[in-house]
């Protein structure tokens, strides 16, 4: 508890921590809200979306496909961020050596970070859905549309969101933990989520196998999971996969990089 | 024994960075821990601390293996400059280390007290100057009340009053029966401070005793004469040029017998090799 009360301290007061989670907030309401209102007010809709399709987007009951729709590709990427930097940033300021210094286990020390990246996460999560909430309700307000608070369904996006942001949170610490450092890690983060899965969906279409491998990536499982549970018309969700499926992926590509890291962080010399 | 090794070694493919280095450290005492840079010292401190893993060899800190919870709970340490979050205040910085050693709040201000550091305990760690920063690195070490503490180079980057200022701290914490096992290439700094030293060089330790027995036996400087007659007279002497060199502490009886025998005495004087000579005499740095 010591660790997990330590890293939480650190991370709450670090600024980097709001930035990131200020930043998506805003990328989240501007993208899901603030466009999709001016096009239904005037605005040119270029991606063919009626307008009974834009006032649903924005409806306070469909916040939970809102929130998870955001996180496969541009929310993770962030989420990503934040977790290579949270251990990747301990190596450049020596910190890990002081915390491995402390006393408690490196296994206790690793689990204290990931404790607090895990809270710092569910908080993010939640932080998405109220303030998306709190757009989607202002907007059906000001519009005067009928609206309903979303029911228990929304645990499913919700709970799909959350396995999405573990997963980047895992492929982060991952990727501070190897390269033992933050900029690499933040460099090739960005890069795999945002570039190269991209780029091999684009050569998927020309050779069968590596469409069929561009599914199960993380981006890709990811993104077929928050198609499977309703988020759409957002870069990076897809729908090839069925949810159970992309989840089970997801759960192992969580497993596969917090135990590697792991790992990694337990056997390897601090130098 | 507080800290004892059996020939620890640590390897990096073909190359020994610490090879089959036995040392011992007592309670109480101050251990200077001599070498030049790239000697060893830090990977040796680093084993203590089960940071990096020996090759071969044993070691035990407190009667526990290193790197176990038991053993770094009893062990305060500052390896090769402090490692603090830039964007936390010191005292933050202290808070957060204490939740990892799982101590309380009233230990954070009794170390930003120690150190003296109290005044500027709620700036930002980046602000701090390296002597602040390198005194909060001792605060964060002092945390829990070590039995040992182990410092690495601490008055590295120091001004010669920020070096001054932290040699003061550890006399300060050795005449409280502090155990402190510190890293130096410094040898003013050794000889002020240590009890004991142990010097490596190239990754073995080529002595450990007291700073005493390092310099060796005094050596009385002789200045007489006739010089020849002198040399005649004492037994023992050596002569170098027109003064001799005897192994004796007695000066008074020398000079008696040198006076008594009509021989014109100049000078005597100790001729103490420093702990300098000795240094670069064992590890062949000039």
């Amino acid at each position: 508890m010591g660790s997990v009360k330590a890293e939480l301290l650190r991370l709450w007061k670090w600024p980097a921590t709001w930035v990131l989670i200020g930043v998506w907030l805003v990328m989240t309401l501007t993208f899901g809200y603030l466009f999709n209102y001016l096009a239904l007010n005037g605005g040119t809709n270029t991606r063919d979306l009626s307008q009974q399709q834009l006032i649903s987007a924005m409806q306070p009951e469909n916040v939970g496909a809102a929130v998870v729709r955001g996180l496969p590709m541009f929310g993770g990427a962030i989420i990503l961020v934040l977790a290579a930097l949270a251990v990747g940033s301990g190596y450049g300021w020596g910190t890990w050596k002081t915390t491995l210094t402390a006393g408690p286990r490196r296994i206790s020390a690793m689990a204290g970070t990931l404790g607090a990246l895990a809270i710092i996460v569910v908080l993010l999560v939640a932080l998405t859905f109220v303030v998306n909430l709190g757009a989607a309700i202002t907007v059906a307000s000001v519009e005067g549309w009928d609206w309903s608070l979303p029911g228990a369904g929304v645990l499913e996006p919700l709970a799909a969101s959350l396995l999405i942001a573990a997963m980047w949170t895992g492929f982060g610490v991952f990727l501070g933990v190897v390269t033992k450092g933050p900029a690499l890690a933040v460099g090739l983060g960005l890069m795999w989520a945002i570039v190269t899965e991209n780029l091999l969906r684009g050569v998927g279409s020309l050779l069968g196998p590596v469409e069929s491998l561009t599914k199960v990536l993380p981006g890709g499982s990811a993104g077929n999971l928050a198609g499977a549970v309703g988020g759409s018309g957002a870069p990076g969700v897809l729908t090839d996969l069925g949810g159970t499926t992309a989840a089970l992926f997801l759960v192992g590509y969580v497993v596969v990089f917090l135990g590697a890291a792991t790992l990694l962080k337990v056997r390897r010399d601090l130098v | 024994m507080i800290v004892t090794t059996e020939k620890l070694t640590k390897r990096y493919g073909d190359r020994a960075v610490v090879d089959e280095v036995s040392l011992s450290v007592r309670r109480g005492e101050v251990y200077g821990f001599l070498g030049p840079n790239g000697a060893g010292k830090t990977t040796t401190i680093r084993m203590l601390l089960g940071l990096v893993r020996p090759t071969s060899g044993t070691a035990s800190v407190l009667g526990e293996a290193p790197g176990t919870p038991r053993a770094l709970l009893k062990v305060g340490s500052l390896i090769e400059g402090p490692g603090f979050y830039p964007y936390l205040s010191g005292r933050d910085n202290l808070r957060v280390h204490a939740a990892r050693r799982g101590v309380g709040r009233p230990h954070v201000e009794a170390a930003l007290e120690q150190v003296d550091l109290v005044g500027a305990a709620n700036e930002k760690f980046r602000r701090y100057s390296l002597g602040m920063k390198q005194r909060l690195g001792v605060a964060a070490a002092l945390l829990g009340q070590p039995e040992l503490l182990i410092l690495d180079e601490p008055t590295n980057g120091l001004d010669p009053a920020g070096m001054a200022d932290m040699r003061d701290l550890v006399r300060a914490l050795a005449s409280q029966g502090q155990t402190v096992l510190l890293s130096s290439h410094l040898l003013g700094e050794v000889e002020e401070i240590c009890d004991r030293v142990g010097v490596i060089s190239q990754g073995r330790l080529v002595a450990e005793s007291t700073v005493e027995q390092l310099r060796g036996d005094t050596v009385l400087l002789i200045r007489a004469d006739p010089i020849e007659k002198a040399h005649v007279l004492i037994e023992g002497s050596s002569l170098h040029g027109d003064v001799l060199h005897v192994r004796e502490t007695d000066a008074g009886s020398l000079v008696r017998t040198l006076v008594h025998a009509d021989v014109d005495v100049q000078e005597v004087r100790p001729l103490r090799r420093t702990l300098e000579e000795v240094f670069f005499e064992m590890t062949g740095v000039a």
